[in-house]
């Protein structure tokens, strides 16, 4: 009796033992959730969520504190993977908030009185220019956040949407009538 | 006697070739104007290099290339370019893309050509260069430039394929071009031989041309070609895709997500390889190209048309009928329906086929997918439509793509079998761009959380210089301060500050930082008065607004230089 005791406590030990190392020696750094939501964020860095940014929205939401319907720049597309990878139902956006169409913003070149003020907005570094020098913006690199637009005192950046062409086009989904059943 | 391998599936559609290839090829008449899109091929659209206004000669370059995949787009005939603007283009989005232009002056005048007689005296990189100045790209379909596929490191491609299969229904421009052009086609594959390096050169054409075989044949005789063959093959769609081809000729099998030319193996389209001649020899860019105006037309023939002629214009020469419908670039299989009949002919537009209710009697409305797996008889590439189109019907992106959707060629067979009549290639397409498109908005994203990070890096590195530079003046502060407790004189110096401002000798540094912007402003003060303005007399009101709104604007930003100098100090 009391050696069966010794026995399974000293496996209970040695199990222990196990574990721990492996906690140390296998630990992640960060929460690996947080990194998966963020991953399907748009990375517009807009804050339109109230969140400061796509991973505090990320962590919000890892925390369970936030909704999964905040992101107006992931539109529907990015409530129904963040329901997917949670596997919550999905939930359409709420009251103010609404999907919004991809822009790029632009600087109005003969009214930039180069302040640099919205250099120290861009979330992603992605205008150029510098002191009392016209600035503009690396359209490739936008990510239409319109965190420039308010700072700039001349008021001299404008969202341009971007419009279908050719390039960007996608084949619509076929919409095809059944057949009533005769 | 070659013995010939056979590809999976396959179906026997009605050919309809008959309508259209009994007569010559027919020069189409010189059109009124020419719409050119500067995007007819895969890769950077051609930047336009002419103004409107100009006037241009036939063969110019109207569009240089730009980047690394692009070709060039010249101009058709000589003639006043009229406009460059957004044009409704061949393309089944209807949406306007760039266009040139250009009013035929009907002179036809040549600008300077620069041909060759022996083209074996040139370097491959120059006869790519020439072909890419030329403007050559695949006319089978696919519009990929050229030179692009041209590259072969020695020995590496055996074979060069020749596809004048031309498979699908209506279609018979490759046809009519091996019987009136043989001789030309083989000379352009010489030069498409030497440049990959290639051992032999196979030549397919389906059992159902055979005045273009025997035309072939003959002209690989006269021409004393030396491993080149014609080979028939068997009549059954797709086998003129170019895996299908490769399959049938030489049996080799190019599996998913492999290019043919790891095996040893490149496929051109015969028109590629008549180009391919013209521009070397000639020194003719692709300028025009076989199109075939067939289905509810009085006199379905083949024309030489030029790039951008109006499709209306064109079938106009072929004898329209009434309640035509619509149009059709392509084959009925695989072709797209015409946005508008204006558009202009581009280097992919190998037929036109007039749509009337009896030859294309609508669709039928869809049923429910019964899973006869007719479709997985007959495709070609050996995937499973049926499964296919379930995933792309409910979006299930990530499933297709396991179920090989890219392999697909969208060559329309499954449907064509399908009893329910299930428009499965328009799903498979719909899947696909949406594919493409989450895969560019995914890049971006991953670009964006880079320069995002990379960004919050720099500030936090700024910030931790600055702290420890602070505190490095701190610390020299101190022990000055320690050091004049210690012996009064003689006065320590203090670094430049104290000649700028006057300064306290013992100042902190949060302090100097403030009597330094302090400086500025009194500094900056002091100019504006000194400068003051000139010519202020006699203003037309105009003026005088304009210097009010001037003044307004410099008085918002001095307010904002202010208060931003404020936040400064209070940091
Ligand atoms: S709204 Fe969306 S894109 Fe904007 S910061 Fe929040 S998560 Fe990022
Ligand atoms: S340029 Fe403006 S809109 Fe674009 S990413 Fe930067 S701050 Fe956002
Ligand atoms: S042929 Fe049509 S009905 Fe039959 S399995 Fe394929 S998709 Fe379904
Ligand atoms: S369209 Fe695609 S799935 Fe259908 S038969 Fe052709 S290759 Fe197969």
């Amino acid at each position: 009796m009391f050696s069966a005791l010794l026995v399974m406590a000293a496996i209970a030990i040695a199990l222990g033992a196990v574990l721990g190392f492996a906690a140390i020696k296998f630990h992640v750094e960060g929460n690996p959730l947080v990194e998966k939501i963020d991953a399907v964020l748009p990375q517009t860095q807009c804050g339109q969520c109230g969140y400061p940014g796509c991973k505090p929205y990320a962590t919000a939401i890892a925390e369970g504190v936030a909704d999964i319907n905040l992101c107006p720049p992931g539109g529907e597309e990015g409530i129904h993977k963040l329901a997917d990878l949670l596997g919550v139902d999905f939930k359409p956006f709420g009251g103010d908030t609404a999907p919004k169409p991809k822009a790029v913003a632009f600087i109005d070149e003969n009214n930039c009185i180069g302040c640099t003020l919205c250099i120290q907005a861009c979330p992603v570094d992605a205008i150029v220019g510098a002191a009392k020098q016209m600035h503009t913006i690396i359209a490739a690199e936008c990510t239409g956040c319109e965190l420039c637009v308010a700072p700039c005192p001349v008021d001299c950046i404008d969202m341009v949407a971007i419009e279908e062409n050719i390039s960007n086009w996608k084949w619509k989904y076929p919409v095809y009538p059944l057949r009533p059943a005769a | 006697m070659r013995s010939l391998f056979k590809f999976h599936g396959g179906i026997h559609p009605a050919t309809n070739k008959a309508q259209s290839n009994h007569k010559p090829i027919a020069q189409a008449a010189l059109p009124s104007r020419l719409v050119i899109p500067l995007h007819q091929h895969v890769g950077n659209s051609a930047k336009p290099i002419v103004k409107a206004g100009q006037h241009v000669l036939k063969g110019q370059i109207i569009g240089a290339p730009e980047g690394h995949v692009s070709s060039a787009v010249h101009a058709p005939t000589s003639g006043l370019i009229a406009a460059i603007d957004m044009q409704p283009v061949a393309h089944p989005s209807g949406i306007p893309d760039l266009c040139i232009t250009l009013i035929p002056d009907g002179h036809d005048e040549w600008s300077a050509r620069e041909p060759c007689a022996d083209w074996k005296a040139l370097s491959h990189t120059d006869l790519r260069h020439r072909l890419r100045d030329a403007g050559v790209v695949g006319l089978g379909g696919a519009v990929f430039p050229s030179d692009m596929k041209l590259y072969s490191h020695k020995h590496q491609i055996k074979t060069l394929v020749l596809n004048g299969a031309e498979c699908e229904p209506y279609i018979t421009c490759d046809d009519l071009l091996m019987r009136e052009r043989a001789a030309e086609i083989l000379q352009g594959a010489e030069i498409m031989r030497a440049l990959l390096y290639a051992e032999e050169v196979l030549i397919g054409i389906e059992d159902n041309k055979p005045e273009a075989i025997a035309a072939m044949r003959s002209a690989v005789l006269e021409g004393r070609h030396e491993r080149m063959e014609v080979i028939s093959v068997p009549t059954v769609y797709p086998g003129g895709g170019a895996k299908q081809l490769i399959r049938v000729l030489t049996g080799i099998e190019v599996a998913a997500g492999v290019r043919s030319t790891n095996l040893g193996v490149q496929c051109f389209n015969v028109g590629t390889a008549y180009s391919t001649w013209r521009a070397i020899r000639h020194g003719e860019a692709l300028i025009s190209r076989i199109v075939t105006v067939t289905g509810h037309v009085g006199q379905p023939q083949n024309f030489e048309a030029l790039i951008g002629t109006p499709m209306d214009e064109l079938v106009a020469q072929a004898g329209p009928l009434p309640d035509t419908r619509g149009y059709i670039m392509g084959g009925p299989m695989m072709g797209i329906r015409l946005p508008s009949a204006e558009v202009g002919v581009i280097k992919a537009t190998n037929c036109l086929i007039a749509m009337s209710d009896s030859l294309f009697p609508p669709a039928l409305p869809a049923l429910p997918c019964i899973r006869c797996t007719r479709c997985v008889d007959v495709c070609p590439a050996e995937l499973q439509p049926q499964e296919l189109f379930w995933f792309a019907q409910s979006k299930n992106l990530l499933k297709a793509q396991e179920y090989h959707l890219f392999d697909c060629i969208e060559c329309g067979a499954c449907s064509y079998v399908c009893p329910s009549n299930i428009p499965l290639v328009e799903y498979y397409r719909f899947a696909k761009s949406e594919i493409w498109a989450q895969e560019t908005s995914k890049k971006a994203a991953d670009a964006a959380r880079e320069r995002h990070e990379y960004r919050e890096l720099r500030i936090e590195r700024e910030k931790q210089e600055k702290a420890d530079k602070l505190a490095a003046k701190e610390k020299a502060a101190l022990e000055a301060k320690a050091l004049k407790s210690a012996a009064p004189l003689p006065p320590a110096v203090e670094g430049a500050n104290v000649s700028l401002c006057d300064a306290p000798v013992d100042a902190d540094p949060e302090n100097t930082m403030q009597l330094k912007i302090q400086a500025a402003i009194d500094h900056a003060k002091q100019q504006a008065a000194v400068s003051k303005p000139e010519n202020t007399e006699h203003l037309t009101p105009q003026q005088q607004a304009e210097i009010a709104t001037i003044e307004a604007r410099r008085a918002r930003i001095r307010e904002l230089a202010l208060s931003s100098a404020d936040e400064h100090t209070k940091e």
